[in-house]
């Protein structure tokens, strides 16, 4: 039921707003509204109820092993929250003055710093608000910097067939036309169609490294010369950061621009999808194009570096500092773990997803690179399964569900057919990561024997499979009386 | 080793499984040259308990102040209950509802959450929002480009009058797509859009208008003549408002003769703290007509194969991760959380409460204003209506007034000179419904004292 199906006419929840309407005669007619929005009407407790109900039908870290591939759903300690929203670091204003900032300011300045080393770049901006913003921003610099050596002529932006659809819808709101290149069977990038693809057009390449398809690209530092001389710069999608935290880092690998999804390294809450924070790190020549605005300590205080300081900065990509409260959540958490702790992440991760993927090839699951090691994901292809029995991985996905597992990551990389992308994260024991195989060999079994049975899945969560053509076809999206 | 579970007997047993020696045979595919590097400059971890005592002493040295600053952030009250319920793990801890029968509360709230913002607005359909509002204005501008098909100017009319830090960041969110934002003056004696200044368009081809209000001075705009003036000359109309406002002043759905196209804004008033700027949430609604344009996600109610309700992601088409380079926006996550506590907050307060909310933050600025005014020298710069802040102009510098009183905790606006300095020395002051009649009386007699001494 609706929250506005639960309403009565005149009931309210009496303690949360003034006991009368404050006059507005200062204020002419004709700007007033005349009619009251449809709103619901229901007591404190019926709007508790309700969505505390409503939580209940989510699965979610806290609740379930949510091994979403390329989305690092690891545990998000509680401590990042509660501290994130102390008085006098949820109530200060943006524009509260310096002097009494100085807190604040001091915890997004060391968090600069520590991402500044962890990934091996010259400096750091926090203010993009999402891991897209953060690429806009990076591609954004890349045009920037060209433009401002007077190097116009470069209209391209190189990606790899495989790479998230962010990528190359971030490049066109740069202005940039797109050139794919593919990926080989074994998983790197073909190197030699990247020869072919580059020239003086070649504003530079968006990569992910471990790539999207679950395995590090072995030949960077060949690609990195390769680009470079070809006068292009690399752009680093951070996605799959927290396989090689504190173990291998972006700037070392020959990357110019970075962005971090601190939502999923730095594990900072997905909240049911955002906020995020997308903060990016660059390479010397690019340092002056960062985004504003960022945080400077000379000494004896901190202070905002705004425009009038970095004249050729792309400018603010949000009214006013980023997702702040986000940043600070990362920053408590950076402090929680450390430079062993961040080692860590990335050994653990990789750990667990080594051993799902070698669990799950005896079991007689196809890996989509058998060769490879796994990073903190990896890839299985359902292709035989589907053939076979004629359960696709859309059918493994949502019988999961009645196991009690969010499902992976499915149908991407799109080149891959009827994929898993499997990412179980460090903060997951042995036993979830057993439970998930048990279950993926079971619904093979139900597969060889009841095939429509799994293809009808799930029938154990608040609603079964929705019909996603009507929702598009027969447009529902804001609800109304006679509805 | 904080969120870690494995000991070292099931490392050992994993390791076997897989048939290594160590942990670091795993990353035996990346060259050896890359991993040599120092991690000097990141401190050791600490212990909860440790880190609890440091970020208690970083939050003390900002809090305890008498906060007079608005200018697009805004210290209302939240009922105690939005983010008790909020963050409960089930919303917290959840993703992007991409496995929809396992994401029904987050789809059915972000389905309300649609439905109440289209409400306020007055306006058909709402997405389930955006980063903030300065980038909402950003998208929408691009919306209004793809929307309107017979304007092939790609100019867009933005006030001054406009908050700078939206101006600013929708120039850099559009700048490379060769759209023009021309900037319209304001009236120097009512802070309103100048007409005379939108009337050097009349006539020629301007893809779409952006109107504030309340404008970045607090003031009202003539909100139905400057989106008849729109109509008139085929431009399209964006509103770019307070969401609490709207609950007491002609909502963009009834602006004119037909409503704004398109309705954008900052969704902090509605339950979000101010927490130094953000995360906060941009919302986004427009007409039936042009839904296929909107950038971020929607949520649809459809049917499950038993005909039960329930709710998913619709329009995805439009999206990046179906159609890469050519989708209505780069934009995957929307401001998920913010929503949460958006939906809740206006759930418990309703029509009625919202409007009394905002009635009362405009009353306790008329008392700020009338108490300020009152002092010789100080006065109210533009003679217009206004919701609830105003820019003041004063006898002295701004910045010497805000230093001052800044030492008594006393945060008393927003300086205006670096972004309007033809303003001299003026301050944007603000008050919300929280604001005390003791820290009112505290402004204004340090703030006499400051002037008369």
């Amino acid at each position: 039921m609706l929250i506005f199906e639960q309403s009565s006419k005149g009931r309210k929840a009496h303690a949360q707003s003034p006991s009368s309407m404050a006059p507005l005669d200062d204020l002419p007619a004709e700007l007033l509204r005349e009619t009251p929005p449809l709103m619901p009407e229901v007591s404190e407790m019926q709007a508790v109820r309700h969505y505390t109900r409503l939580s209940q039908k989510n699965f979610s870290i806290d609740t379930h092993f949510y091994p979403l591939g390329s989305c690092t759903m690891k545990y998000n300690p509680r401590a990042c929250n509660s501290l994130a929203m102390l008085p006098g670091l949820v109530d200060r204003h943006p524009y509260a003055p310096e002097s009494h900032s100085q807190g604040f300011l001091s915890c997004m300045h060391d968090l600069q710093e520590i991402l500044k080393v962890v990934t091996g770049m010259k400096a750091v901006s926090l203010a993009p608000m999402a891991g897209a913003q953060g690429e806009f921003a990076g591609v954004a610099m890349i045009k920037a910097y060209h433009d401002a050596r007077g190097d116009a002529d470069r209209k391209e932006i190189i990606v790899p067939d495989a790479a998230h659809g962010t990528n190359p819808a971030s490049a066109v709101m740069c202005g940039f036309k797109i050139k794919e290149i593919p990926t080989r069977d074994d998983g790197d990038i073909d190197v030699d169609a990247l020869k072919e693809a580059l020239g003086p057009q070649t504003a530079g390449i968006m990569l992910t490294n471990p790539s999207t398809v679950g395995v590090f690209e072995r030949r960077i530092q060949e690609i990195a010369s390769l680009v470079h001389e070809a006068g292009g710069l690399l752009y680093y999608d951070g996605a799959n950061l927290n396989a090689i935290l504190g173990k291998v880092r972006p700037g070392d690998m020959g990357f110019d621009v970075i962005h971090m999804n601190l939502h999923k390294t730095f594990s900072t809450p997905h909240g049911g999808g955002g906020p995020g924070a997308g903060p990016v790190g660059v390479s010397k020549r690019l340092e002056p194009f960062l985004p504003i605005p960022m945080v400077d300590y000379d000494g004896s205080a901190y202070r905002f570096v705004t425009a009038d300081d970095r004249p050729q900065s792309i400018g603010r990509l949000s009214a006013f500092a980023g997702n702040a409260g986000i940043l600070l959540r990362a920053y408590i958490y950076a402090r929680l773990l450390g430079s062993e702790g961040m080692t860590r992440v990335a050994e653990y991760s990789t750990l667990n997803a080594n051993y799902m993927l070698k669990k799950m090839k005896d079991a007689g699951f196809e890996a989509a690179y058998p060769e490879r090691r796994a990073t903190h994901e990896f890839i299985i292809t359902l292709r035989k399964e589907a053939k076979e029995l004629g359960v696709n991985a859309m059918d493994f996905a949502k019988r999961l569900l009645d196991y009690g597992v969010h499902a992976p990551t499915t149908y991407f990389p799109l080149l891959v057919p009827e994929c898993f992308l499997i990412e179980p994260t460090e903060t997951e024991s042995i036993d979830s990561l057993d439970n998930f195989i048990e279950a993926m060999i079971k619904i093979r079994e139900e597969a060889e024997t009841e095939a429509d049975m799994v293809k009808g899945a799930p029938y154990t969560l608040p609603v079964r499979r929705l019909d996603d053509v009507k929702a598009a076809r027969e447009l529902d999206i804001t609800w109304s009386p006679d509805s | 080793m904080p969120f870690i579970p494995h000991t070292e007997e099931e490392v050992r047993q994993m390791l076997d499984a897989i048939g290594a020696n160590s942990i670091d045979d795993l990353f035996d595919e990346i060259p050896s040259e890359l991993r040599s590097f120092s991690l000097d400059g990141i401190p050791e971890g600490l212990p909860e308990m440790e880190v609890a005592q440091l970020m208690h002493e970083r939050a003390r040295k900002d809090a305890d102040v008498h906060c007079f600053i608005g200018a697009g952030a805004y210290d209302h009250h939240i009922p105690s209950a939005v983010w008790e319920v909020a963050t409960r793990g089930e919303f917290y801890s959840a993703y992007t509802p991409y496995q929809a029968e396992a994401s029904q509360g987050t789809l059915q709230l972000l389905y309300e959450y649609q439905s109440m913002m289209a409400a306020l607005m007055a306006m058909d359909v709402s997405n389930a929002s955006l980063y903030d509002g300065a980038s909402a204005l950003g998208e929408a501008i691009l919306m209004a480009i793809r929307a309107h098909r017979k304007s092939k100017s790609k100019k867009v009319l933005v006030p001054a009058g406009l908050h700078p830090s939206y101006r600013q960041a929708a120039n850099a969110i559009v700048k490379n797509q060769n759209i023009e934002l021309i900037e319209i003056p304001f009236d120097e004696d009512t802070g309103k859009i100048s007409l005379t200044a939108l009337n050097d368009y009349a006539g020629t081809d301007i893809t779409a208008l952006v109107i504030g209000q309340p404008n970045f001075f607090g003031v009202l705009e003539d909100v139905d003549g400057l989106t008849r003036w729109a109509e008139e000359n085929n431009a399209m109309t964006i509103a770019v408002v307070n969401p609490l406002a709207m609950s007491i002043l002609k909502p963009p759905g009834q602006w004119g003769n037909n409503g704004a196209d398109i309705a954008c804004g900052e969704g902090q008033p509605l339950g979000i703290p101010l927490s130094s700027g953000g995360p906060y949430f941009g919302f986004m609604c427009a007409t039936q007509k042009i839904v296929r344009q909107m950038p971020g996600r929607i949520i649809g109610r459809t049917v499950d194969l038993d005909g039960k309700q329930g709710f998913s992601l619709t329009l995805q088409a439009r999206e990046q991760h179906i159609r890469r380079s050519k989708a209505t926006s780069n934009i995957c996550t929307n401001q998920g959380l913010m929503v949460t506590a958006a939906t809740i907050h206006m759930s418990l307060l309703g029509a009625e409460g919202l409007a009394r909310a905002a009635a009362a933050s405009h009353d306790k600025h008329r008392k700020l204003v009338s108490g300020l005014t009152a002092i010789e020298g100080v006065e109210v710069k533009f003679n217009s209506p206004v919701f609830n802040e105003t820019a003041i102009s004063l006898p002295v510098e701004a910045s010497t007034v805000l230093e001052a009183l800044a030492a008594d905790n006393v945060l008393a606006g927003f300086d205006l000179k670096n972004d309007y300095p033809e303003l001299g020395n003026a301050l944007l002051v603000c008050s919300t419904e929280k604001q005390t009649g003791s820290s009112i009386d505290l402004f204004v007699d340090k703030l006499a004292a400051l002037i008369t001494s």
